[in-house]
Parts: structure tokens; C-alpha cells; sequence
């Protein structure tokens, strides 16, 4: 029977109501007493440099306050990265400097060359193009094997080469997988191009900056993630403001995938333009804008080699990847195409050897960085492509070779530095099988080819790194962070609480799903639990939500700040009923003592801890506040089996998703509705990355997909219904609520279906076509059945 | 500056602005409805939907003073006065057809415009009209998923949750 509230219930959301009639608060939404506007002047070239800015004509234009150039930050700090990585020869990565405004060179389509602050938009834009540059333009380098060459233009002139790492996994492997690989009964090669992608949350970014004169503190109201990361990177780094000086404030944001992590540019501009001016000043990003300063996402080209023994075993993995940062670091980049993607080469199988190599290189693009699954779908796609490929060069089922070599064993320590706690992938496939019916896909298939369609069947499995993560390990891998999770649970005296969470929701629906954890443990109505997350002046310091860890280390922080918080009431509890505390018992909201009909509400002993006037004062403080902070002892390990079946026109090569299935594993669920909205959303994301996305410059760094003309993004009639499971469950072993994370799983598990599928409906008529790069568009489809 | 009259969510509303402002601005910056989205600049996804005269139109593409002297309804005029939802909120609601939230004001509007238009419409016909309407928190399954609800259609056959 489906639950009607707690853990497990799919209960409807509270934001929903606020969205849903237009009474959000989104950043753009906020307008401040005398506020300012900013435009950028941005660069159109990719690379050149910059010999001159000229306002002078701007300057007398109406409106205008200021415009503020490169030389105003000079005694600026620059935008910092937050991971360093040590490459193979033990040397750490070249990090070049990345102004608020650029100084002496621009770098990428997109660089901000001057900011204009007027008392509209409409004139800070008009003056903008009042402003003469002299740029002199430079050879651009955009292709990663191109930039690497000897004697290539280089994007940081202080930097030895465009190479930021040479990063090997395990170094110490190497010489045993080349050995493994020597003696191989067999092994398959794919080569691959996993494409740039921009992350488009639907709500471009905006950032408001204010400063109060007579306090001396600062605030930002940003569309972001972290608002506490925000905090830190801009007023350590950047600005030099200390944090008890300095607010963020991170309201209703429309999405983020990942791009709204980052300390971006523009949100210390108005922090600092606001001071500057004793005047609010507030930034909206366009579109158009977005498309060139946004962080972008993928960028990897990959060689991958699968090793098998005569059994059909995986004995060895070897990949070579490339992988784009752009034209500075990215507050993360670093670690996307490293940590986050070399420990997730092992997937769901017991390969005994595996090395990667990562060479990261600077473009004159726009930095890439994290983006819904950040790694771990770069890792997974080649993993279940070439897996794919042996299936069929082996002429073995591909559901049957990858049960062959799932782990089946838990904890399982892979080659590649992890541990998974729990799993059943055979469980999962088992799942996957039954709901995406693979027995009647021959039927299907000769209806598909009654009407001249082709039609294929793509399965894969995936595994992801969640709930980021334990702060001594990553700190051992080069982050500048710690990524533990906050909580503050303060309850009222009339028993209602507030819980504050240094997590931030931005779709993901905490306000209701958290509230359902908190209701539960203390046995109340979840309508007495209010959420509040996104203001660093009312959340303890919190790391915020990426990787999937909202409710794996945000919520772990919130179990535990409750168990503080209901230990403490039981004490009060006793006192009140003359008992041992160690007699006292809480269900459905009430306190009772053990084998007596002696109890107390849940509200009395609220009102007790603020109204203390029959209380332990001697031994309890009044009150009744707890604060906790979790740090994880491992990553989660989500898991799952995703199916697709196309149907491709052999006349024209489009591809048309028929059916989707995905059964995963998340461990236990709190809302199974929205866990099934957040699977919806990545295989949303996962099939515009297979078969429309993809972000594209010319070779002289000139943007070539800069709006919603050229960028294919998913549409509704894009995509079919998605059957969705998750009712096979391990939970997490090392976590309170044994929950693993659900919201990058459906962009990981998504893309090789869809290209698996495909490959698989050429093939059934003979084609000989064993790798198409993403996106599958028509031309590449027709293409490829050409040959 | 020339002045612009229009009846807003049924209360008549006016302001003085440039020939360039655009209606969505004006909504949102001189009339403070800030529930009509601005997503995009190419009249692409559809964040922007409010109805002007009946029809279904992107608010970032027509010029505040082309709506001089028409009926705008925005997602604020939706819900009953008392709070009660409209028929498709509610079924937004009910079917998670909404994450983020930033899309969902021009998806609601859309819808209303599709079921006044066609009242039972097919699955295809409703991902058909949603071509101009982007989301990227929810594959769109649920937003499809809500509008057949709101028709009335039954929905329960569709994969569930």
C-alpha cells in the first residue's frame, strides 16, 4: 500500500503551489530601492589581443554611472579553482589566472571586456556599442590535438604549452594492464567523441549586488547551487571581504545541472560595482549570453580498449582521453574528467586491471566544467559502448557477456580506487528485462519493418559515485573543500520546527521531501516542518547540491541534528513524567514511559524547553536548537540497466525514440514520485545529448550554436513516455536513511542506450556500422548506412 | 514617453513606456507580474506564454504597445481569487508535472490555450503543441502526463508516477 505521508509516500509538493500561480522568487524577480543594471561588452573573437578599450564616447551616453574595465580589477583577486591536480610525474596541473574583466588578451567568444552600469538596461546596451576596442585578433585554438602540438598558439601566454595535466589512473597499474592487454584472447577498440554540451537550465543566470554603506556588509543574490560556496570563493579569493561581511542569497532557482556551481564573473562584478557605486546593481542574463559564459559541459575525446580472455572475461580496460577545460579552470573542471570519471571506469563489472590516461587541455572556448553527472557519464558511455561492441565482434548476447563479468560481491574494492558498499546489478537487469518487455521486441521489430523502419534494441548498465563526499579523501585528491553537509533543526515552541540546510534546491523538491524524513522521525504531521535553504544569514555553512547528495549527506545532516534535537526532548520528556530518560519511548508524536500509560505530546515538551518553568535547569539547557554537520564516510553507488528501442527511417537516418525503460537501484526511497521526476528529467537530457545536442565552434573559435536556433534542445514531441523503476533497493550501508541519490542517473544511464539501440537497427539489416558520435542526427545516420 | 492601456488578469493597467519595451517587460517591470519568465531572446522557449485576447502568445516577441487595449491574462490570473487552483495547476500538481518551476508558467498558459482549442487532445497532439514550450527539469513525461489529466482524460495506464 502506497504510504500517505513519511518516508516512502509520494507526497504532492509544497513549491508547487508558489511556482505553479507565478508567485516564485526567482533572482530576476528581485529589484532593489535605486538598483543599477550591468551589460557586458563581451569579446566576438576567440583569442586576440587587447590593445585598447576606448569609453570615452560611452562615458557622456545617457544614463550611464560607470563602466568599468580590466584595469578597475587589477587589484582584484581572480576567479579561483577549487581542485588541483597532480599529474602522472607527480607535478601539479597549470592553473592560469582568470580576471573578473579581462586583462591584456581576450580568450574566448564571450571574454567580458568592459562593464557598463547604467540606470537601465536599455542604456548600459546602448552604450556598450559606444565603446571603441582594439583588439588584435590571434590564432585561435580550438581542436585538443591541435593545441597540444608544438609551436600551436597558446591561450596563456605564461604557461609552458595548452596542456593543463597529464593525469595516469593508476599510475602504478600501467605496466601490469599493458601486459594483461598483450595476452588477451581478444580485445575491442572504440574511439569516440563524447560532445560539448551547454547546460541550459530553463532560468538564465542572474546576480544582483547590494552593499549597505553604513554596515559595511555586502549582498548577492545569485542563481545558485551553493550560495555558501559563492561565499567563500568570492569573499576569500576575489573581493577579499571576510564572510561575516558578506551574504548570499540563493532563492527559488530555475535549475542548475550543474552550470549554477560555479563562481562565475559576473557575481563578483555586481558585488564589487555595488560597493563601488553605493548602488545596487543587478545583472539578467540573456540567452544568447548564457550560451558563451555559462560553464559547458563533456568535451572529451576517448580511445577505449576493452581486454577479454578466451572465456569472454574483462581482464583489462585502457583509455585515452582528451578533455577539454577551455580557456580557464573552471571553479571544478579539474576534477570532472579525473576523479569524478577515472574511478567510475570499473562500471558494474570485476575487471581486474585498469589505467586511464587524461590529458586536459586549455582552448580558446569557454570553460567546461561539471554538468548532470559530471564524469561519470563520459565513463559510462565508453564503458557500455565498448562492452557493446565486444558483444557483437564476440557474436555473444550483450545482456548476457555483461552478467558474465557483473560484481556480484559486495563491498566490492575496484582496481580504480573505490569501494562499493551494496548493489545486486543482476537484480536490476532482472527488472529492466521484465518492464521493458524484450520479449516482445520481435514483434515489435516486424511491425517496425512492415512499415520500412528499421528498429533497434540498445540496453547498458551505469554505476555512479554519489553523495560527494568524504572530505579527507577528496582533499587527498587536490579539492580545495571540504564536502561534508549541514543541518539546523530549530523547533518553536509550539512545536513546529524549521529546518535549515546548507543543501539547495533548485527542482528538486527539499521542502517537501525533507520535510517527510523530519515528520516521520519525530512522528508528526510533516505540515509542523518547514525547509529553509539558500540564504548563508539563516543556514549554517553548507556545501550545497551537486553530484546527487542532496539527501545522501544534506539529509544525513538533518537525521542527525533531528536525533539531537528528539535525545535532548527525551530528557525534557522524563523530567516531566518523574522517569529515566533511558524508559522513554517517542511514537506518533507522543512521549510515553515503557510499560506505563504515562505520556506527554510532543508540544508539551516544546513549550516546556522555551517556558522552562518545571525543567532540569541544573542538568538540560533551555531551548530547543541543534546544529549538525555530516561528512560522509564513502560515496554512494546508484545503480541501474536502461533500455531504448528506435525505430530508424532508412530513407532519411532519423531516429526516433519508441520506448524507454530504466530500473535502478538508489537504495531506499523518500518520495518515490519525485525520484521517478528526477530519472525523467536526466533520460530527458541523456536523449537530447544522443540524438540533438551538441555545442559547436568553427576552427577559429567562433560559437556556432549560440541560441535555441542552432542548439537542439529536447523538445516534447522529441521524447516518449519513460517507464521508470526502482523498487530493487540495497540501501546504502554507511549512510542514516541508506539512500544513494537519484538526480544525475537517468543523463548517465541514458546515452548509450540510445546509441546502442541504434547501432542495433542498422545491423539488423547488415550494415557494418559499429560507432556513430553523438548526436545521432539524420545526416550522420544516413551517413553512416552509406558505407 | 507614450502611455500603454491594457486590461491585466482582468483589472484594467497602464504605464508609460519606450516603443521598444517589450510586453513581457512590461508585465514583469512595470506591472510587478513577475510569474511570465523571460527563458530565452529567439522566441523559443516559451517561459513567456501569456494569453492576449484569448490567444496563446510568446510575451517576449510582441511590443508592449501592440497590446494596447487587449485582455492579457498571465499565470498570476489563473487561480481563483480564493486560492483555488485552475483545473491544469492542479493537475500540474498532481502529476509532478513541474520541478524547477521556471518553465511551468508558459506551460500552464500553453496547455490552457491547447484544451480550449481541443479539449480531449491525443498524447501526440499535446507533445505536438508543446513544440514551442521548453523544459529541462522533467523529460516532459509528467507535463504531458498532467495536461491528459486535465482533460479528463484517464492517465493511469501511463507508467506510473
Amino acid at each position: 500500500m502506497p504510504k500517505d505521508g513519511g518516508i516512502g509516500a509520494s507526497t504532492k509538493r509544497r513549491e508547487d503551489i508558489r511556482f505553479l500561480t507565478g508567485n516564485g522568487n526567482y533572482t530576476d524577480d528581485i529589484n532593489l530601492r535605486g538598483q543599477a543594471y550591468v551589460h557586458f561588452l563581451r569579446s566576438d573573437v576567440a583569442h586576440g589581443r587587447l590593445n585598447k578599450v576606448d569609453t570615452g564616447d560611452a562615458e557622456g551616453m545617457p544614463g550611464v554611472l560607470r563602466i568599468f574595465t580590466g584595469k578597475d580589477f587589477e587589484g582584484v583577486g581572480g576567479l579561483p579553482c577549487g581542485w588541483q591536480v597532480t599529474d602522472r610525474f607527480g607535478e601539479v596541473m597549470q592553473e592560469p589566472g582568470h580576471p573578473v574583466l579581462a586583462q591584456g588578451k581576450v580568450r574566448h567568444v564571450g571574454d567580458p571586456i568592459a562593464a557598463v552600469v547604467a540606470e537601465t538596461y536599455a542604456q548600459a546596451r546602448d552604450a556598450a556599442e559606444a565603446i571603441v576596442l582594439d583588439i588584435e585578433e590571434l590564432p585561435a585554438v580550438v581542436d585538443m590535438k591541435a593545441a597540444l602540438k608544438e609551436g600551436a598558439p597558446k591561450v596563456h601566454d605564461e604557461l609552458k604549452s595548452n596542456l593543463c595535466y597529464d593525469w595516469g589512473f593508476v599510475e602504478e597499474n600501467k605496466a601490469a594492464v599493458d601486459e594483461a592487454f598483450a595476452k588477451a584472447a581478444h580485445v575491442t577498440t572504440l574511439e569516440l567523441v563524447n560532445q560539448r554540451l551547454v547546460a541550459n537550465p530553463m532560468e538564465p543566470r542572474v546576480a544582483v549586488g547590494d552593499f549597505n554603506r553604513s554596515t559595511g556588509d555586502s549582498t548577492l543574490y545569485t542563481t545558485s547551487q551553493n550560495p555558501h560556496v559563492i561565499r567563500l570563493l568570492m569573499g576569500a579569493f576575489v573581493l577579499g571581504i571576510p564572510e561575516h561581511k558578506l551574504r548570499v542569497v540563493a532563492p527559488d532557482v530555475g535549475g542548475g545541472f550543474g552550470s549554477k556551481i560555479f563562481h562565475y564573473a559576473e557575481e563578483a562584478f555586481c558585488t564589487f560595482a555595488a560597493k563601488a557605486l553605493n548602488r545596487p546593481v543587478k545583472w539578467t542574463c540573456s540567452r544568447s549570453e548564457a550560451f558563451m559564459t555559462d560553464a559547458h559541459g563533456r568535451d572529451h575525446v576517448t580511445k577505449i580498449e576493452l581486454a577479454l580472455d578466451k572465456d569472454n572475461n574483462f581482464i583489462a580496460i585502457r583509455t585515452d582521453t582528451h578533455a577539454n577545460m577551455g580557456a580557464y579552470l573552471s571553479t571544478f573542471a579539474p576534477s570532472v574528467p579525473t576523479w569524478l570519471h577515472g574511478t567510475l571506469m570499473a562500471g558494474n563489472y570485476k575487471t581486474p586491471l585498469i589505467y586511464v590516461n587524461v590529458k586536459a587541455v586549455f582552448t580558446n572556448t569557454v570553460p567546461v566544467d561539471a554538468y548532470r553527472g559530471a564524469g561519470r557519464p563520459e565513463a559510462t558511455f565508453q564503458l557500455e559502448r565498448v562492452i557493446d561492441k565486444a558483444a557483437r565482434e564476440l557474436g555473444v548476447d550483450p545482456i548476457a557477456l555483461r552478467r558474465q563479468n557483473f560484481i556480484t560481491e559486495f563491498p566490492y574494492a575496484t582496481p580504480v580506487a573505490v569501494e562499493y558498499d551494496t548493489g545486486d546489478y543482476h537484480a536490476t537487469m532482472d527488472k529492466l528485462e521484465e518492464i521493458a518487455d524484450f520479449k516482445g521486441f520481435a514483434a515489435r521489430r516486424k511491425a517496425s519493418e512492415a512499415k520500412g523502419r528499421l528498429r533497434g534494441l540498445g540496453i547498458n548498465c551505469y554505476i555512479e559515485a554519489c553523495g560527494i563526499a568524504p572530505s579527507n579523501l577528496v582533499g587527498q585528491l587536490g579539492a580545495r573543500a571540504g564536502l561534508y553537509e549541514s543541518a539546523t533543526v530549530r523547533v518553536n515552541a509550539t512545536g513546529g520546527l524549521v529546518v535549515m540546510t546548507g543543501s539547495h534546491s533548485h527542482g528538486q523538491g527539499h521542502e517537501t521531501s525533507f520535510a517527510q524524513v523530519v515528520a516521520e522521525m519525530i512522528g508528526i504531521d510533516a505540515s509542523m516542518v518547514e525547509i529553509v535553504h539558500g540564504d548563508t544569514a539563516n543556514t549554517p555553512m553548507g556545501m550545497g547540491t551537486y553530484g546527487s547528495r542532496s539527501i545522501a549527506v544534506g539529509g544525513s545532516a538533518m537525521v542527525r541534528a533531528t536525533e539531537k534535537i528528539i535525545n535532548k526532548a527525551k530528557r525534557i520528556a522524563a523530567h516531566l513524567m518523574e522517569a529515566s530518560e533511558a524508559d522513554i519511548e517517542l511514537k506518533d508524536g507522543q512521549f510515553s514511559v515503557a510499560g506505563t500509560d504515562k505520556s506527554v505530546a510532543w508540544g508539551d515538551v516544546t513549550l516546556a524547553a522555551y517556558v522552562p518553568h518545571n525543567y532540569p535547569l541544573a542538568e538540560v539547557e533551555p531551548g530547543l536548537e541543534e546544529t549538525a554537520f555530516y561528512d560522509p564516510s564513502n560515496f554512494t553507488y546508484p545503480a541501474g540497466a536502461y533500455a531504448c528501442e528506435v525505430e530508424v527511417d532508412p530513407e532519411t537516418g532519423r531516429v526516433t525514440i519508441e520506448r524507454f525503460a530504466a530500473a535502478d537501484d538508489f537504495g531506499n526511497i523518500i518520495n518515490p514520485m519525485i525520484v521517478s521526476g528526477q530519472v525523467h528529467g536526466g533520460i530527458g537530457q541523456g536523449i537530447g545529448q544522443a540524438l540533438l545536442e551538441s555545442c559547436v565552434y568553427d576552427e577559429n573559435g567562433q560559437l556556432q550554436t549560440g541560441s535555441y536556433m542552432d542548439y537542439a534542445m529536447p523538445r516534447a514531441d522529441d521524447v516518449p513516455f519513460y517507464r521508470v523503476d526502482h523498487s530493487c533497493q540495497t540501501p546504502c550501508t554507511h549512510n542514516p536513511l541508506g539512500v544513494k541519490g537519484c538526480g544525475e542517473a537517468g543523463a548517465i544511464g541514458s546515452p548509450p542506450a540510445v546509441v546502442n539501440a541504434v547501432i542495433d537497427a542498422l545491423q539488423s539489416v547488415g550494415k557494418n556500422v559499429t560507432h556513430i558520435d553523438m548526436p545521432l542526427s539524420p545526416s550522420r545516420v544516413w551517413q553512416a548506412m552509406q558505407g | 514617453m507614450p502611455e500603454v492601456k491594457m486590461t491585466v488578469n482582468g483589472k484594467p493597467a497602464s504605464g508609460q513606456i519606450e516603443g521598444r519595451t517589450l510586453l513581457v517587460e512590461f508585465l514583469r517591470e512595470n506591472l510587478g507580474l513577475t510569474g511570465t519568465h523571460v527563458g530565452c531572446d529567439t522566441s523559443q522557449c516559451g517561459a513567456c506564454v501569456v494569453h492576449v485576447d484569448g490567444r496563446a502568445v510568446k510575451a517576449c516577441t510582441m511590443f508592449a504597445a501592440e497590446a494596447e487595449g487587449a485582455e492579457v491574462k498571465t499565470i498570476e490570473g489563473m487561480a481563483e481569487a480564493d486560492g483555488t487552483l485552475h483545473p491544469i495547476q492542479q493537475a500540474f500538481q498532481d502529476h509532478h508535472g513541474l520541478q524547477c518551476g521556471f518553465c511551468t508558467p508558459g506551460m500552464v498558459m500553453s496547455a490552457a490555450a491547447l484544451l480550449a482549442e481541443s479539449p480531449t487532445p491525443s498524447e501526440a497532439e499535446v507533445r505536438d503543441y508543446l513544440e514551442g514550450n521548453l523544459c529541462r527539469c522533467t523529460g516532459y513525461h509528467n507535463i504531458v502526463k498532467a495536461i491528459l489529466a486535465a482533460s479528463g482524460q484517464d492517465v493511469s495506464r501511463i507508467a506510473a508516477e
